[in-house]
């Protein structure tokens, strides 16, 4: 069996699932639910500063349905914990006494200033808790007040805070990131270069959830009006794939201990986070939608793959796949794949046709020999796989790359052994550029 | 021996409440929920030339109306039924969908359950019938009059979309009550709440459309006059004989035709007032045969029996419809020819002689084996005629293998009249395919009023 055990940041956890800073861990009671239920650790539901902030008395969340009430994608505009800092903090030291094998970070949001940021360290210190984590990622209400995403927007913001704090605690620090950004590797640098030990992400995209065309206001509605909140859940995960990658393959921040965030749902989610250099993940709708119990799947499932795998321990694979993320320019242009439909398992939906037919190349047939039959025309395949993702069929529709030495029907040309790419291709200026 | 109908078949008392009889009558296949409608509208590939819309004789563009109930548009969806199917209420009731659009559906390919076609459709349908909301409008007036012969589906297709174009139709019905067979041959079970009358109320409020029940071709009018009135005649007048079984006992007290019974169950007050045997003998292989047993076991009778002259395999009743009535109570016995029908002392019926058949040479030959059955109750159901006589010779319509004949378009080969549904040959004796007949037919007639292409 598969050994889950995981150190991050010095930080060691039974396993590397952890419950993200939200509201599933903001008291106690939860998180020892959660802790009952197996999770490896949690980041607390972000402190701040007495008096506590006050929460919206309407609808919080919102939610992206599919067609049997699937949750896709969740939204919310909750803020920071609203309970005292005192009570928190109580329960923080409680829990981390009770439960010492798990991890336990803390989520902090205080004003951007030093001795804020220093005083509410010295208290964090005092439970015992195994780290601490800067929300600079939420996107609402916080944000308005020069907090969360605010500050995460500013990389120089990050870099300066990240500094005071590890100035101020012999505690790691991981710095949360948010997504509403430009380009993932600027604040990810500047959290490096104040000296953070790890980032975490991706906080949630800023985001409205629909509209109500009735009362044209969007949902949820709150008293008929409604602010944008913080997407995520399923449908985010891409994008927070894209950010994890970017940041572990980016040079300035390469090795930097990553814990990801963003849709995790299943053990393989986690473990496609992980094999993009994720040390550790971090959930909260999976659990938010399906309560607790889901990390028993997860640990389960991990395992398997794992013992599959031969892979003994995470640290095994994490990290395995940023080598093949890679810039556009690099891609082998050599490589020709052309569709193949395996006609056995066809069910004849046309789907393939139509869409090649009315948004693509024009690649497939509607007949064949006066029979409804749709089998690929090479010689206008570019293999762009638009009918493998729209087919309805697992498997039955598959990319085939062609050997070397065989002609394109497409060009006339061979197919070369050889790698070749943009940077050497005839048609790039710049290449010109460099062959002359 | 006809006794009162037991209740449910148990022995019980005489005649129950009609809150029984409601439920007895109670839908078989209850609607979709609005949720259900949407998990199984996702169901739905949105095929490209979809094979479901192929195997619909109306051609119903069923991705589109699916697409419409899953974004929220049930309406939109029984637009674009009503669009090619102003009766598509009653198919989604009706249509042997096992053998249309759903076995047409590329899921029964892939994982042998296809999307529940009909049952979206009658979802759709439903909101705007049960609304009362007539989706299209009239065009212009033309000044033409057309004289529909029959209210059935044909009749009420062909009807609705006359008007539509704006022209006048007097629908002329021998029944009571206009619907045809929807209103006096379908199962109660199948159209519960009177919803025949409902969809009759629906298409009749496009307007310009002014029926004449109780009227019968023959008996209070004929074709020369009407050729004389209108424009323009359509003949949707079904099919008005029934076959006889050719066996000696048939005329004993006991022993009726399947049409009539199902005609009379539909019309009565209270069905549980309608006689029934405890052991009912239903002999054909169609639909009208399967409507009639499954009634009569909801009736109370206990034992009911199918007979059947072929293999299960040649039944013109679906496997869909034959496992409804098995799981209903009803036994088929296949291979079984009647031969004799045996009266009992008091004149009644009292057991059927069926000949046990088989395929010899490809022909259906009689085994010699001989089988008793007691029954107290035989239904013929075992096909129906069409009965020329009221078309008079005059017309000079000719007819093909008994029935009228009819082109493409439903011209009949008299000038001026067309016709469809069950009573021209060819047919598929269909709701949906009569449907077609009449849409067909309101289109040709309309050009040749019109004199121009259709719209």
């Amino acid at each position: 069996m598969a050994n889950l055990a995981t150190e991050f940041l010095g930080i060691k956890s039974p396993n590397p699932f952890w419950l993200a800073s939200a509201p599933p861990t903001d008291k106690a009671y939860n998180v020892v639910r959660a802790f009952q239920a197996g999770w490896g650790g949690v980041v607390w539901k972000t402190l701040g500063e007495d008096p506590p902030i006050v929460n919206v008395n309407g609808p919080r969340y919102g939610a992206v349905h599919g067609p049997d009430r699937r949750l896709l994608g969740f939204n919310n505009i909750e803020l920071i914990t609203d309970r005292p800092l005192e009570v928190n903090l109580r329960e923080i030291k409680e829990v981390k006494r009770a439960w010492p094998d798990r991890a336990l970070v803390v989520s902090l949001m205080v004003p951007c200033e030093e001795r804020n940021w220093a005083d509410i360290l010295a208290r964090v210190e005092e439970t015992g808790a195994d780290g601490v984590e800067l929300n600079f990622g939420c996107p609402h209400g916080m944000s308005e007040r020069g907090m969360g995403s605010a500050v995460g927007q500013v990389p120089e913001y990050i870099e300066m805070v990240a500094r005071w704090c590890k100035a101020h605690t012999r505690m790691p620090v991981i710095v949360k990131l948010t997504p509403n950004i430009t380009d993932i590797r600027y604040p990810a640098r500047a959290a490096a270069k104040g000296g953070a030990d790890a980032v975490s992400l991706i906080n949630t995209v800023s985001s409205l959830m629909g509209v109500d065309l009735d009362r044209m206001a969007p949902v949820p509605t709150i008293d008929g009006k409604a602010s944008h909140g913080g997407y995520c859940g399923p449908a985010v995960k891409p994008i927070a794939l894209n950010m994890v990658a970017e940041i572990a393959r980016d040079p300035a921040t390469n090795g930097m201990p990553l814990s990801a965030i963003g849709g995790i749902t299943t053990w393989r989610d986690a473990a496609e986070f992980m094999a993009l250099g994720a040390g550790t993940v971090q959930v909260c709708t999976a659990a938010m939608t399906y309560g607790f119990r889901i990390v028993q799947e997860m640990i389960a499932g991990l395992s398997q793959w794992m013992d599959e795998k031969g892979y003994t321990s995470v640290s095994d694979f994490v990290g395995l796949a940023v080598p093949n993320v890679t810039d556009w320019q690099y891609l082998n242009l050599n490589y020709v794949t052309k569709a193949r439909i395996d006609q056995e398992l066809c069910i004849k939906c046309g789907r393939c046709h139509v869409v090649c037919e009315d948004t693509s190349h024009q690649a497939i047939t509607r007949t064949v020999a006066g029979v409804r039959k749709f089998e690929v025309i090479d010689s206008e395949c570019v293999g762009c796989n638009l009918c493998v993702s729209v087919c309805p069929v697992e498997n039955c529709i598959t990319m085939e790359a062609l050997p070397p030495g065989a002609t394109d029907p497409r060009t006339g040309l061979p197919v070369e052994a050889a790698y070749a790419n943009w940077t050497t291709h005839p048609n790039n200026p710049m290449a010109r550029v460099a062959a002359e | 021996m006809l006794v009162e109908r037991s209740s449910a078949g148990r022995g019980g008392p005489a005649s129950g409440p009609v809150e029984d009889r409601r439920i007895e009558f109670g839908e078989l296949h209850p609607p979709l929920s609005a949720h259900e409608a949407h998990v199984e509208a996702d169901r739905c590939y949105f095929c490209y030339d979809a094979p479901c819309t192929v195997a619909c004789p109306t051609s119903i563009d069923i991705p589109l109306f699916i697409r419409q109930i899953a974004t929220g548009n049930p309406k939109g969806a029984a637009r674009t039924i009503f669009a090619e199917n102003i009766l598509g209420g009653m198919c989604g009731r009706v249509c042997p969908v096992e053998t249309l659009c759903e076995e047409a559906c590329v899921r029964m390919e892939a994982e042998g359950k296809p999307v529940k076609i009909g049952m979206l459709q009658r979802h759709a349908t439903d909101h705007l019938i049960f609304a009362g909301e007539q989706p299209f409008a009239r065009a212009a007036p033309t000044g033409r009059r057309v004289a529909v012969v029959g209210a059935g589906p044909a009749g009420l297709a062909c009807a609705h979309r006359l008007a539509l174009r704006g022209h006048e139709v007097v629908m002329f019905d021998a029944r009571p009550r206009p619907g045809g067979l929807n209103e006096y041959g379908i199962a109660a079970y199948k159209t519960v709440d009177d919803f025949a009358q409902r969809e009759v109320d629906f298409i009749l409020s496009v307007g310009g459309i002014t029926l004449e029940p109780g009227m019968a071709l023959g008996r209070d009018f004929t074709l020369a006059e009407l050729g004389e009135d209108f424009d323009a005649v359509f003949l949707g007048m079904g099919l008005a004989g029934v076959n006889a079984l050719a066996a000696p006992g048939e005329a004993a007290p006991g022993v009726t035709d399947a049409v009539e019974w199902i005609a009379r169950l539909r019309q009565a007050e209270d069905a549980s007032a309608v006689p029934i045997a405890p052991r009912v003998a239903v002999i054909g292989g169609g639909m009208t045969a399967i409507d009639a047993a499954v009634q009569a076991k909801l009736l109370g009778a206990e034992e009911v029996t199918i007979l059947y002259r072929r293999g299960r395999a040649d039944m013109k009743a679906s496997l869909w419809e034959q496992e409804l009535a098995q799981t209903r109570g009803v036994t088929i016995l296949e291979w079984a020819q009647p031969v004799q029908i045996i009266a009992g002392q008091s004149g009644a019926v009292e057991a059927i002689v069926v000949e046990r058949t088989r395929i010899a040479g490809g022909r259906l030959v009689g085994t010699g084996a001989v089988v008793t059955i007691p029954v107290d109750m035989v239904f013929k159901a075992i096909g129906q005629t069409f009965v020329p006589e009221p078309l008079g010779a005059a017309a000079g319509i000719r007819l093909e293998g008994g029935r009228i004949a009819v082109d493409a378009e439903r011209r009949t080969s008299a000038p001026g009249i067309w016709a469809g549904g069950d009573c021209v040959a060819g047919g598929q004796d269909l709701t949906v395919a009569a449907v077609e007949d009449g849409k067909v037919a309101a289109e040709s007639i309309h050009r040749s009023l019109t004199g121009g292409a259709a719209p």
